[in-house]
């Protein structure tokens, strides 16, 4: 039976979901919900902030304030609500596409301002909704629907682009490794600054049919067999970690301030009326 | 000219700009018309063009204001909120005086709206869009053969004034199956020479200049005149219009696109109750045939825009019309397409 517990943060009357069976999208949602639930979030304190695209369709499903915004602006509609209402915690959930690529400027701005923001990437390296175009996490050479003949482009990675443009707090986990999803969020959600959550999902629909997973197990079995832990990671040469994904807590630095931290000191200091 | 073959909307208009000379595409996926985008990524390096997917559909609009400056055809696609973003770069190709060919597969709005057919994006095409007085030519076709067409004279039209052309198509369009006959590919050595304002070094020359940009308000007031005059001279030779059994009408319908097709099966189904119905259908929207439509105020009793927005190419019709007969109107909006015997049904209401 399902925990009862859990049920307060979903609108059961918006279900079933509009993503394909076998998903990892539903995976990830539960994932943020055990920990919303862990955490005892009351859910009116709580703002989840999605842009356009398969799961970004998740602010229809979860019962908290939820804002499904413009494609590629989620993180700066988030900023918005955010400086607006600094008491809520704010969740940005979206895509590889949605907030890499026409909102990869928005994403690493945010992370150089260390806004107090928790982003979770649902990471499918595909553009699931329109039809299985690249995304700027597609691997070299894969196919996708515009890149008939394999990707010419390189793959960002998203945890290294977050660390390096200032986010303070990074992991990445996959939809396979459930329990540390359900941790690394929480850790996410506890930190003052912004928190970015990769997590690797599966679009068998699109991407597994052009790369030979079209069945969800299939993406579970290479989630089993080619992840590492960072801890394992750290003791294997670039060569032997050639295809593997490595998960695990990257970033973690609560010495620096955000950006309302500095904006309440300076207000302050301007003898500006304090919270 | 070939067989007829069976396409996809998208794909038809994809083919037609290959082989209308286009060798430069880029855009970014969104429905309902990412199969063009998919189409081109097939094609493109099959043909010695090139390809890509943009981050954005501001980096698309970028690139091809880029390429355009090369003078290469280039061509982007996109849907409503993509050719919403994309309008800086418009604004600034037409200042720029650049020819590149826009398609947008007009989805129901505002905001996201959805992904069903719509024509409510007619104001953003024909009124501007972007910011600064500026022009597009815009073509509105009916089928997927006149849009074959249409895209090949885009191109041309687009390259004889160095002006921003725009196919408004609709999700109908774009999703539709249809045989089309595709005209042969375009010698590319017979395209336009634009030696005299492309980017191709200056050795032995004057440099060229491609700006939107002058500090000096006088100056920019001269480029803005002479893009009126350019504007002028496409409102006396580039207007486009279709009349379907207007020669004995007292009833004009007028619509365009896939709800002008619409209209055509209105035409008929009025004229079968004895009700003497034509169809004018606007071809290219900017510049609008107001003329044309004007001669048929004397004769007609009423004009009946049909739109599927609620109510956009109306004020054009206004125009051209003047006062001197009554213009009425029926749209539905968001994304649903009016049946032949709803719009019917109001049309025995009016009269």
């Amino acid at each position: 039976m399902p925990n009862q517990k859990y049920f307060q943060y979903v609108r059961k009357d918006r279900l079933p979901n509009v993503w394909c069976p076998g998903c990892g999208n539903g995976i990830i949602m539960k994932s943020f919900i055990e920990a919303a639930g862990n955490l005892g979030l009351d859910k009116n304190k709580v703002a989840v902030v999605s842009g356009i695209g398969c799961s970004s369709r998740v602010t229809g499903y979860l019962d908290f304030n939820t804002l499904h915004t413009l494609h590629g602006r989620a993180i700066p509609f988030a900023t918005g609500v955010k400086l607006a209402r600094p008491d809520l915690e704010v969740v940005v959930m979206g895509g590889d596409g949605d907030m890499l690529a026409i909102g990869g400027n928005h994403f690493i701005h945010a992370c150089r301002r260390n806004m107090d923001l928790t982003v979770i990437l649902f990471n499918n390296t595909i553009y699931g909704m329109t039809g299985g175009q690249y995304s700027p996490t597609t691997p070299h050479e894969a196919i996708a629907s515009t890149a008939p003949y394999g990707n010419l482009e390189n793959n960002f990675d998203p945890v290294k682009m977050a660390i390096s443009s200032g986010a303070t707090y990074v992991a990445r986990s996959t939809v396979y490794h459930y329990t540390q999803s359900v941790k690394y969020i929480e850790e996410a959600i506890k930190h003052k600054g912004m928190s970015v959550v990769e997590i690797v999902s599966n679009c068998h629909t699109y991407f597994g049919r052009y790369n030979g997973m079209s069945k969800p197990a299939q993406f579970m079995e290479y989630f089993k067999k080619s992840t590492v832990t960072l801890s394992k990671a750290k003791t294997m040469s670039e060569e032997e970690l050639k295809g593997k994904i490595i998960i695990g807590e990257f970033h973690n630095d609560e010495s620096r301030k955000t950006y309302l931290e500095l904006y309440e000191e300076l207000s302050e200091q301007l003898g500006g009326v304090a919270k | 000219m070939a067989e007829k073959v069976m396409v996809k909307g998208t794909e038809a208009i994809g083919e037609a700009a290959i082989r209308a000379g286009c060798r430069l595409y880029f855009g970014y996926p969104i429905t309902p018309q990412s199969e063009l985008t998919e189409y081109m990524s097939r094609r493109m390096p099959q043909v010695d063009g090139v390809f890509l997917q943009a981050e954005s559909e501001v980096a698309a609009v970028n690139m091809l204001y880029g390429a355009a400056s090369t003078g290469h055809r280039v061509m982007t696609s996109t849907s409503s909120p993509g050719y919403s973003l994309m309008q800086e770069g418009v604004s600034y190709i037409a200042g720029a005086e650049l020819p590149v060919v826009f398609v947008n597969v007009v989805r129901g709005g505002p905001g996201l709206g959805d992904i069903q057919p719509a024509q409510s994006d007619y104001f953003q095409a024909t009124k501007g869009g972007g910011h600064g007085d500026y022009r597009l030519v815009v073509y509105g076709p009916e089928s997927l053969q006149e849009a074959v067409e249409l895209t090949a004279k885009a191109f041309d039209v687009a390259d004889k004034y160095r002006n921003p052309a725009l196919i408004l198509a609709d999700g109908m369009l774009g999703q539709m199956m249809e045989p089309v006959e595709f005209p042969e590919f375009r010698d590319l050595s017979t395209l336009p020479d634009h030696s005299s304002w492309a980017m191709q070094g200056a050795k032995g020359r004057e440099p060229h200049k491609i700006t939107s940009f002058d500090i000096n308000e006088y100056v920019l007031e001269q480029m803005n005149l002479r893009y009126q005059e350019k504007y002028k001279k496409i409102i006396e030779n580039e207007q486009m219009w279709e009349e379907y059994k207007t020669d004995d009408a007292d009833i004009i319908i007028v619509a365009y696109g896939t709800m002008g097709r619409i209209a055509k099966t209105i035409v008929n189904m009025a004229r079968e109750k004895g009700v003497k119905a034509g169809l004018f259908r606007p071809i290219t929207l900017w510049p609008y045939p107001y003329e044309a439509l004007a001669k048929l105020a004397d004769q007609a009793k009423l004009f009946f825009t049909v739109e599927m927005s609620m109510g956009q190419m109306v004020e054009d019709v206004k125009l051209a019309v003047n006062g001197k007969k009554t213009v009425e109107f029926y749209g539905r909006t968001g994304g649903v397409v009016p049946t032949p015997n709803e719009v019917l049904a109001k049309l025995m209401e009016l009269i």
